[in-house]
């Protein structure tokens, strides 16, 4: 009998890739932890900045210039922190080993959480802008369409430099390491609030970041209807650098 | 068997870890030469002492690790990098499971089963692991057995022609050993090629058609158990004789060569037997004293005989 006859046994491609995306966004959605970083911190920075008169200079009315920055803070949330730290504990237990003996494989498990990332920066924006249309948001119309492209070249950013720690360090240093970029980027990244804003002896290393190139382009977009060139190459680079590192770096045992 | 095309073929197969920090940032080699075959409607175990290098064997064998030197054949291809073409007809159970601790069994299999087209009957198979009974929990909170038989499900979902198993019996009360290894039967005796690690001589034992004995990262020996152990008795000059009999016998002074002693309560045993006069002198001496054993026994050697042996060459080596 030759073996090499058999028919294949796995379900297509598009199908594994699908599947294991429902799988790993609800393994995601079903994360408490998870669910306040990626929910419940970007209401409070929504409601804070709205509220307050910290953002005065950025837009006429603080609500048009909160939401953009806090949309960007979404996808740090879930791309970057989030992601990360559930890959690296899947890295511990020997999850990714077990999927990658699997029809998935490595490119599956891959897509499957670049699927669960986008569904749920989906909720979140969906969250993010219903909350934020109550509380009077008027988004410039012509800044719609540049906003989605800069929240998916975000995701893939932030989604493979979250994946570069998590397949280089301990889980328990992804934890560490994640939790502390997303303070420091939410805070001082000029992710919330325009590098503009700093002091200005760092503000060109700010402007570096991939977290101000998001959250410049999306304000721009946003309030005045801008396209960002600048933001579309940063954030192009740091996707090719975060993925080209992630692929020669990621140990998967 | 030759007619039969293997499922697995390993040749001289080197692969190094590491780097280790102990041996000043080097690669630890941890597989000098391994080859193997294993072929379909067989069990074939990998018999060796932990870190003699049978899990390292089985990644590479699986396409999770690329090997340093040497060749591995899975199904007629090379494993190693995603085929998920290969894949579709492999099931693996891991050593350490790998599995998600916030998931619950059934869902879980379920899950895997859906990356298959023609999956095995997966409510058979949780009904044969009693999966059910634990069904309710997260995998963190089951028990080391009750792991071990969600991990060998998921190697089985797919419904398999080859089937790795890393110590398939670690953790398992006896009730649930049973139940495997009747499993592990059954599909041997569907056709399946069976390839399993275990430190444990009675598993390999009892289960094995065929054993390759790993010792430091090179295959030492290999055969049927009847052959190993065949093999290990033509080597042996002396082997003992167990019988039972009335408890507190007046044992008398053997000859040269021989000791015989009472094991336990009406457990007797006479060691270093090489001869027929051996055999006579302890016929005679029932006579005697008109001794009727009620169980008599030439020991044949076990498996564990043999693989310590192999062991206490290569200490000597």
């Amino acid at each position: 009998m030759s073996q090499q006859a058999v028919a294949n046994n796995a379900v297509s491609p598009f199908k594994r890739i699908l599947t294991q995306g429902k799988y790993e966004s609800l393994q995601m959605l079903s994360n408490g932890e998870q669910l306040i970083l990626a929910v419940v911190m970007p209401l409070i920075a929504l409601f804070v900045l709205t509220l307050t008169n910290l953002l005065d200079d950025v837009a006429e009315r603080s609500i048009d210039a909160a939401v953009p920055g806090v949309l960007a803070l979404c996808v740090i949330s879930t791309a970057f922190t989030g992601q990360g730290i559930g890959t690296g504990f899947d890295r511990r237990y020997g999850v990714l080993k077990m999927f990658s003996t699997t029809p998935l494989g490595k490119t599956g498990l891959i897509f499957g959480k670049v699927i669960a990332v986008l569904t749920v920066l989906v909720i979140q924006v969906v969250l993010i802008t219903v909350v934020a249309l109550f509380m009077g948001w008027h988004p410039n119309l012509w800044g719609i369409a540049p906003g989605i492209l800069f929240l998916l070249l975000g995701a893939a950013a932030f989604t493979s430099l979250g994946l570069l720690i998590a397949g280089t360090v301990r889980p328990e240093a992804t934890l560490a390491i994640t939790n502390l970029a997303w303070i420091l980027l939410a805070g001082a990244g000029g992710v919330l609030y325009p590098p503009s804003m700093a002091p200005a002896w760092i503000q060109p290393t700010l402007n570096a970041l991939p977290s101000a190139a998001l959250g410049d382009a999306m304000r721009e977009a946003l309030i005045s209807g801008h396209f960002s060139i600048a933001g579309l190459v940063f954030l192009v680079l740091w996707s090719a650098a975060g993925s080209f590192a992630a692929i020669k770096l990621f140990k998967w045992n | 068997m030759s007619s039969v095309t293997p499922s697995l073929v390993i040749k001289e197969l080197a692969k190094d870890l590491g780097p280790v920090p102990a041996l000043d940032n080097r690669m630890l080699r941890v597989l000098e030469s391994v080859s193997l075959k294993a072929y379909p409607g067989q069990v074939t175990t990998l018999l060796g002492a932990n870190g003699a290098g049978k899990s390292t064997t089985l990644a590479c064998a699986q396409g999770l690790l690329r090997p340093e030197g040497g060749t591995v054949e899975l199904l007629g291809q090379d494993p190693y990098g995603d085929n998920p073409e290969l894949r579709s007809r492999v099931g693996v159970m891991l050593q350490d499971g790998g599995l998600p601790p916030s998931m619950r069994p059934v869902p879980l299999l379920r899950h895997v089963a859906s990356l298959y087209q023609n999956p095995i009957d997966i409510d058979a198979l949780i009904k044969r692991l009693d999966l059910e009974s634990f069904g309710t929990r997260t995998i963190r909170r089951l028990s080391g057995g009750q792991k071990q038989r969600v991990a060998l499900a998921i190697a089985l979902a797919g419904d398999p022609e080859v089937v790795f198993l890393d110590e398939p019996s670690a953790g398992l009360d006896p009730q649930s050993r049973q139940v495997v290894f009747d499993l592990i039967a059954e599909l041997r005796d569907a056709g399946k090629a069976i390839i399993l690690t275990t430190h444990l001589m009675d598993d390999a034992q009892r289960l094995s058609d065929y054993v390759y004995i790993i010792d430091k990262g090179c295959t030492v020996a290999q055969g049927t158990v009847a052959e190993l152990t065949d093999r290990a008795a033509e080597d042996q000059d002396a082997r003992p004789i167990s019988f039972a009999a009335q408890p507190g016998l007046s044992l008398p002074e053997p000859p040269a060569g021989l000791y015989l002693s009472e094991t336990s309560a009406g457990e007797y045993r006479l060691d270093g037997v090489s001869s027929p006069e051996h055999l006579h002198w302890l016929t005679s001496w029932w006579l005697q004293e008109c001794i009727l054993p009620s169980r008599l026994n030439l020991q044949s050697r076990s498996l564990e005989d043999v693989f310590l042996e192999f062991a206490q060459k290569e200490e000597h080596a």
